[in-house]
C-alpha cells in the first residue's frame, strides 16, 4: 500500500472533523426541536386561553355556554384525588422501598417483588383503569368515587416512589446503621431515626414526580368511569342539610382536570378550543411546577450532602 | 436484699420481658413491611384475574378465531363482529409512525448529550427533557389536534381532521425524552478507557461514538428502544383525542382509525351495563394489549441479557 502524503492525511482529517461537525448541529437541532416543542405548546395555549384567564374561571362550574365555564370542580376534584393517592401512595411505597433495601433477605419472594415491581412499571395506565373497574368499582363497591379513582393512581405510581425510595436509601452509607446499631438500636430504631430521614430528600422527589404523573393521568380515571359534566363540589365535612360526615366527600362522583380537558377537546364547538387552551394551561402550570420542584431537590441534594 | 433494689436499675426479670417485648415488636413491623411490598404483587395478581376473568366469560360468546381472524369490529351493532386485528392495526401504525420519530431523534440527542456536549449544555438539557417527559398526554392531545394537525392540514389539504399520522408525531415526541436519557445514561456507563482507546489510534469523535461507544451500550439501547414500543402501544390520550375513535382496519397512517387503547376510552365514555357483553370487550382488548406489551417486555429482557456486555 503506497503511503498517504501529507495533503491526502490532512484531507482524511478535515473529512473527520466535518462529519463531527455536522453531527453536532445534528444534535443540537434535534435538542432545539424538543426545546421549541415546548415552548410552542405553552405558547399557544396561552395566546389561545388568555381571555379566560379570570377569577371566574376558577370559580365557576362547568356550563353548556363555552364563556360561563370554569373548572372549579376539576381542580377541586384533582386536589381531592391527589390527597387520597398521596395518603395511599407514599407510606405503601415508602415501607415497600424500606423493606426491600433494609429487611429483605436475598431469596425467592424477593426476586419476585422485584422482578413484579419492574414489570408494573411498563404496564399501560388504561390497565390500571380495568383493573379498578373490575376490582375497586364493582367487587368493592366504591363506585365512580374519588376514592376509586385515589386508589388507582395511587397503585400506579407506586412503582415510582418504591424505586426512588430504594434508590435514597441505597445511597447511605453502611457506617450509618452499624453505629446506629454498635449503640444498641434495633433495626426498626435504626430504619425510624437513621435511614428515613437521611434519605427524606430523595424520596420526597420521587413523591412528587409520581404525584406530577398522576395529576395528569386521564386514561385510567376515564376507564373507571368518571363523570365529564359534574357542576357541585363533593360535600364538605359538616355542612349542608343534612350535615355530611368527615369522609363523605371520598365516595362523591367527581372530575379532575384532564377529563375536563379532553371534554373541551372533543366537543366540536371551536369556542370550547379557549377553554381547554386555558384549562391545559393550568394543568400544565401545575405539573410542570411540581417537576420543577423536584430537579430543583434533587440537584441541591446532590451538592448538600457528603458523608 | 430486696428492699435495697431502689437504685433505678431494672430486674433481670424486666430486663428479658422487655427484650422479648421489642423483639416482638419488631417482627411485627417487618411484617407489616413485607405486607405493603406485597401490595406490588398483589396489582399483578388483581390485573390478570379481572383480565381473565372477564375475558373468559367473552370468549364464551365470540370464538378466539373470530377474534383474531374477523375484519370487522363492530361489538355495540346488532350484527356484532369482534375482529380485534382492526384496532391492532390502529395501534401498529400509530406505533410505528411514532417510533420512525422518536428512535432516531432520541438516539441522536443520546449520542449528542453523551459523547459530544459539555457540562454546562447537559445540566440544562437533561432537566428540559425531563419536563418534556412529564407534559401530561391530554396536553400532547390537544397539540396533536388543535395544533398539529392544521400544520399537516397545510401542506397536505387531503389530510382528514383526525388521523394516525398526527397523533403518531406527537407521541414519537412524547417519547423521545425517554430514549434520550435511558440510552445516554448507558452510554456514560462505557468506561472511559475505551474512548481513549479509540482517540489513540486516531478516531474522530463520532467514529468513537458510533463504533466504540454505540456497540458496547447497545444492550441499553435496545431496552431504551422497548420501553419506547410499550409507551407507544400502551398511550391512550393522544389517540382518543386526535386519531378519531372510529374502527377502521388500515395500514395508512393517514387515516383515522381507532386503537386498543381509544377503543376502552370510547366505551368508558358511554354507559355500558356491568356484565354485557360490550363491557366485557374492553376486558379482552386490555388483555390483548397487556399480552402486546408483555412480549415486547420479555424481548427486550432476553435482548438485555444477550447482548450485555460488562467491563
Amino acid at each position: 500500500m503506497k503511503p498517504l502524503t501529507t495533503e491526502q492525511i490532512r484531507a482524511v482529517i478535515a473529512r473527520g472533523k466535518l462529519k463531527d461537525n455536522i453531527f453536532k448541529v445534528l444534535g443540537i437541532f434535534c435538542l432545539s426541536l424538543a426545546m421549541v416543542i415546548i415552548v410552542a405548546l405553552i405558547a399557544d395555549m396561552v395566546i389561545k386561553g388568555s381571555e379566560r384567564f379570570t377569577i371566574d374561571f376558577f370559580l365557576n362550574f362547568a356550563s353548556r355556554h363555552a364563556s360561563k365555564a370554569g373548572i372549579l370542580s376539576a381542580w377541586v376534584g384533582s386536589l381531592l384525588v391527589m390527597f387520597v393517592t398521596a395518603l395511599a401512595a407514599v407510606p405503601l411505597g415508602v415501607a415497600a422501598g424500606l423493606y426491600l433495601e433494609e429487611y429483605a433477605k436475598r431469596n425467592w419472594i424477593t426476586n419476585i417483588i422485584e422482578i413484579n415491581i419492574s414489570n408494573l412499571a411498563a404496564v399501560p395506565s388504561i390497565v390500571y383503569g380495568l383493573l379498578a373497574l373490575g376490582i375497586f368499582v364493582y367487587q368493592f363497591g366504591f363506585g365512580q368515587s374519588i376514592l376509586s379513582a385515589g386508589l388507582t393512581l395511587a397503585l400506579l405510581i407506586l412503582p415510582i416512589i418504591i424505586v426512588s425510595t430504594r434508590e435514597a436509601i441505597r445511597a447511605i452509607p453502611a457506617m450509618i446503621r452499624e453505629g446506629s446499631m454498635a449503640v444498641g438500636a434495633t433495626r426498626w430504631q435504626t430504619c425510624r431515626y437513621h435511614i428515613i430521614p437521611y434519605a427524606m430528600p430523595g424520596i420526597l422527589t420521587g413523591v412528587i414526580i409520581g404525584l406530577a404523573r398522576a395529576i395528569g393521568e386521564t386514561a385510567p380515571i376515564i376507564t373507571i368511569g368518571a363523570l365529564t359534566f359534574i357542576a357541585f363540589l363533593p360535600p364538605a365535612p359538616f355542612s349542608g342539610e343534612p350535615a355530611a360526615g368527615l369522609f363523605d366527600w371520598v365516595m362523591a362522583p367527581f372530575t379532575v382536570m384532564p377529563i375536563q380537558i379532553f371534554n373541551w377537546t372533543s366537543r366540536p364547538d371551536p369556542a370550547f378550543e379557549i377553554n381547554a387552551a386555558a384549562a391545559g394551561f393550568v394543568l400544565m402550570a401545575m405539573v410542570l411546577s411540581m417537576n420543577a420542584v423536584a430537579i430543583y431537590l434533587r440537584y441541591k441534594m446532590r451538592k448538600n450532602i457528603k458523608w | 436484699m430486696s428492699a435495697n433494689n431502689t437504685s433505678g436499675l431494672p430486674q433481670v426479670s424486666d430486663r428479658l420481658a422487655f427484650n422479648a417485648m421489642r423483639n416482638w415488636k419488631e417482627k411485627l413491623i417487618e411484617a407489616i413491611l413485607l405486607g405493603a411490598a406485597a401490595v406490588s404483587v398483589m396489582t399483578t395478581l388483581g390485573i390478570v384475574y379481572v383480565l381473565v376473568s372477564e375475558s373468559i366469560q367473552f370468549f364464551s360468546h365470540v370464538s378466539i378465531v373470530d377474534f383474531l381472524t374477523d375484519t370487522q369490529w363492530t361489538p355495540l351493532f346488532d350484527d356484532a363482529h369482534f375482529g380485534i386485528m382492526v384496532l391492532i392495526s390502529g395501534t401498529l401504525v400509530s406505533s410505528a409512525v411514532a417510533l420512525l420519530v422518536a428512535i432516531p431523534m432520541g438516539t441522536v440527542i443520546a449520542i449528542y448529550l453523551s459523547e459530544f456536549a459539555n457540562g454546562k449544555v447537559r445540566e440544562v438539557a437533561k432537566p428540559v427533557l425531563e419536563l418534556l417527559g412529564g407534559i401530561p398526554t391530554i396536553v400532547f392531545g390537544y397539540f396533536a389536534l388543535l395544533v398539529v394537525t392544521p400544520i399537516l392540514q397545510f401542506f397536505f389539504p387531503s389530510l382528514p381532521g383526525f388521523s394516525l399520522l398526527s397523533a403518531g408525531l406527537v407521541m414519537g415526541i412524547m417519547i423521545v425524552p425517554y430514549i434520550a436519557s435511558l440510552s445516554e445514561d448507558a452510554m456514560r456507563a462505557v468506561p472511559m478507557s475505551m474512548r481513549e482507546g479509540a482517540y489513540a489510534m486516531g478516531s474522530t469523535k463520532l467514529y468513537t461514538a458510533i463504533h466504540v461507544v454505540v456497540p458496547a451500550a447497545i444492550s441499553g439501547l435496545a431496552a431504551s428502544y422497548i420501553l419506547a414500543i410499550s409507551r407507544a402501544v400502551g398511550e391512550t390520550m393522544i389517540l382518543a383525542v386526535a386519531a378519531g375513535m372510529q374502527p377502521n382496519l388500515t395500514w395508512n397512517p393517514a387515516e383515522p382509525a381507532a386503537t386498543i387503547t381509544s377503543y376502552i376510552v370510547q366505551v368508558a365514555l358511554g354507559d355500558l351495563p356491568h356484565g354485557s357483553i360490550g363491557y366485557q370487550t374492553i376486558f379482552a382488548a386490555g388483555l390483548m394489549l397487556l399480552l402486546i406489551t408483555l412480549v415486547f417486555n420479555i424481548l427486550g429482557q432476553w435482548l438485555r441479557a444477550k447482548y450485555r456486555e460488562t467491563y
